[in-house]
């Protein structure tokens, strides 16, 4: 160390003398780190606007009954949002029921249970998940997944409950192509996982490891440990890396596109194809001009509301945690 | 515990001890079932990564040829042809956002790590940051369509590129901030003592110690863009052909050209849409792990 510092100083000798640039640059670069910063936040108000500006015509056209309107024909250009909302919502929904258990599961191996020499290996492969393009999760669903949830589970399921009350409805496939709500619901589950995983992960790493100590200490069971020691004092923090993956679920686009079925149809059964407004907007934009563009905007900017209550609401929760 | 003596002393098989030892039987069931939970949910992450990784190499590798680097993509129906257009649309699409993203994201990082810190507007900035990483890409293809694409009268590589680096940017600003502020104070300090100005000791010492870390940060914001299909959808859009120099019109890029393969009723363009599946697939998984290795060595030295 010394001798390389020694180095240097001799090479920088016959250098020319180190002058500081002028202080006009120190101002230049301060207001240039300045703009970028504030470039962040025009980049956000400007999303707002365009998606206000371009959903107005449809919200004055249709008023509130855009939202709870069911219809969205295009031929008679009249739109309503309610089929979209309460496919976003309940594919998100679904996402989280399953999600949510396995990522904390995962969180819990990888902090708790995981040998040491095992923890990078799975944290790695965990993270590669979230890594890998939804684009590819959609194929994965539509080729592979779609088929064999068809064949061992929407059929024999359907056969069993057909004629029963309520579950005879809600898990009932009139055609078991494979793709539908329930199918959306997995497949966003899977994309979830990493990240719900990665940040509980990280929350659990942050707890202090004397008090974990101290209640193996006096005799507690793993699982005593996890129950009354690390979930309460990561609670809230959980919660909001919750709803940063409801965040991500309710705006995925393209996996959803693949495997929903993109229906406009409000059916009581799971299994039934449906859209939700990202693959509605995915699938129709290109090629809509007018008032359908306005409703399809309209969409845009109610899922942007939707998403945005949700995301501020975790980052509220989730104290910063570290990136990587 | 010696179980065999007790075992003996009391033949009664309820007060035999169990296996367990001293510990009541539910909160040894309850121990057990978390353990395996657990695992069986860690081992089902790593088997869904493996299976989808099995089914790109099965299905992709049959359509890797030649042909794929070289001939551009074919029209509906038509034999041969590969997705060589799309693979340089995709490169010079990524290449474009970053280059675009990596001025404003270090920038802005450093304006937060640096001067803001923990000023009203730093906190506000830090604030819409988070939320930007998370929006749904979507809704930034839409903005970008409302911002560029309807001004400019078409579709456009530049709009492409805008809309990748708006997903790149919270990503980088956000790696820049966390990799500064891991730079001890004390560096800047004795930089300060020489008489240096702030921009110089930030460039020349906070940059240069953070340097692995903001590296990765690009390569991850990379790695993210790379394989981001809806804010293509309504900017590059994509097409058969090779693209016009001046980045005007459609541009053919990979994550476009899968999802309309893919869902096309032609056999020919299925294979090409996995062997670019494939392609891509691994090209970003192959950057995530560079980035994370190079991130493992900064934080041993």
């Amino acid at each position: 160390m010394v001798a390389l510092s020694q180095e240097r100083l001799v090479t920088s000798a016959d250098a020319p003398a180190r002058r500081s640039p002028p202080p006009s640059f120190d101002r230049f670069f301060r207001l240039a780190s300045l703009a970028s910063a504030l470039l962040v936040l025009i980049v956000l108000l400007g999303i707002i606007g365009s998606m206000i500006y371009g959903g107005i015509p449809a919200f004055r056209e249709f008023g509130f009954g855009f939202v709870t309107s069911t219809v969205w024909n295009v031929n008679e250009d009249q739109y309503g949002a309610w089929v979209a909302i309460v496919g976003t919502l309940t594919t998100a929904l679904i996402a989280l029921v399953i999600g949510v258990p396995l990522s904390l599961g995962i969180a819990i191996f990888l902090t708790q249970l995981c040998p040491p020499w095992l923890k990078r290996p799975v944290a790695t492969t965990i993270e590669l998940l979230a890594a890998v393009p939804s684009i590819i999760y959609g194929m994965w669903g539509l080729f592979v997944f779609a088929p064999l949830f068809a064949n061992y589970v929407q059929i024999p399921v359907s056969n069993i409950v057909e004629g029963m009350p309520i579950v005879g409805t809600i898990l009932y496939a009139r055609t078991p192509s494979g793709v539908g709500i329930l199918t959306a619901g997995i497949i966003l589950a899977i994309m979830i996982i990493p990240f719900i995983a990665s940040i509980a992960r990280d929350i659990l790493d942050q707890i202090p490891s004397v008090l974990r100590e101290s209640a193996y200490g006096i005799g507690c069971t793993t699982w005593e440990v996890v129950r009354n020691v690390l979930l309460p004092q990561a609670g809230v923090s959980i919660i909001g890396a919750v709803m940063l993956g409801l965040g991500r679920a309710l705006g995925e686009t393209m996996a959803v596109t693949f495997v929903v079925g993109n229906a406009n149809r409000l059916s009581g059964s799971l299994f039934d194809p449906g859209s939700t407004i990202a693959s509605r907007i995915a699938n129709e934009f290109n090629e809509a001009i007018g008032l359908q563009l306005n409703a399809l905007m309209a969409l845009g900017c109610i899922l942007f509301l939707v998403t945005f209550t949700v995301l501020v609401l975790a980052r509220l929760l989730v104290s910063r945690v570290k990136v990587g | 515990m010696d179980t065999a003596l007790q075992h003996r002393a009391s033949p009664e098989p309820t007060t035999a001890p169990a296996p367990w030892g001293r510990v009541r039987r539910s909160r040894h069931v309850a121990d057990r079932a978390l353990k395996i939970i657990c695992t069986l949910f860690t081992v089902l992450g790593a088997f869904v990564l493996g299976w989808i990784l099995l089914m790109l190499l099965v299905e992709g590798i049959g359509g890797l040829s030649p042909a794929v680097f070289t001939e551009t993509t074919p029209g509906p129906g038509s034999q041969g042809g590969g997705i060589a257009n799309a693979i340089v649309g995709s490169l010079i699409l990524t290449v474009l956002g970053i280059m675009v993203a990596t001025p404003v994201g270090v920038l802005a990082g450093t304006y937060l790590a640096e001067y803001g810190k923990s000023s009203k507007l730093a906190e506000i900035i830090r604030f819409v940051n988070d939320i930007l990483l998370a929006a749904p890409s979507i809704l930034i293809g839409l903005f970008v369509y409302m911002l560029m694409v309807q001004p400019m009268g078409g579709y456009s590589g530049w709009a492409g590129g805008v809309a990748l680096a708006i997903i790149a940017v919270p990503v980088i600003v956000r790696t820049t901030e966390d990799m500064l502020r891991l730079v001890p104070g004390s560096l800047r300090e004795a930089g300060a003592a020489l008489g240096a100005p702030m921009s110089t000791v930030i460039i020349k010492i906070s940059w240069k110690a953070a340097r692995a870390g903001m590296v990765t940060g690009v390569l991850l914001a990379t790695a993210r863009i790379a394989g981001e299909t809806a804010p293509l959808l309504f900017t590059a859009l994509n097409n058969n052909f090779w693209f016009n120099p001046n980045l005007m019109g459609g541009v053919a890029n990979l994550p476009v050209m899968i999802y309309q393969f893919a869902l096309s009723p032609y056999e020919n363009w299925r294979e090409l849409a996995w062997a670019g599946a494939l392609i891509i697939t691994m090209s970003i998984l192959a950057l995530s792990v560079v980035a994370r290795l190079l991130l493992r060595k900064d934080k041993v030295r």
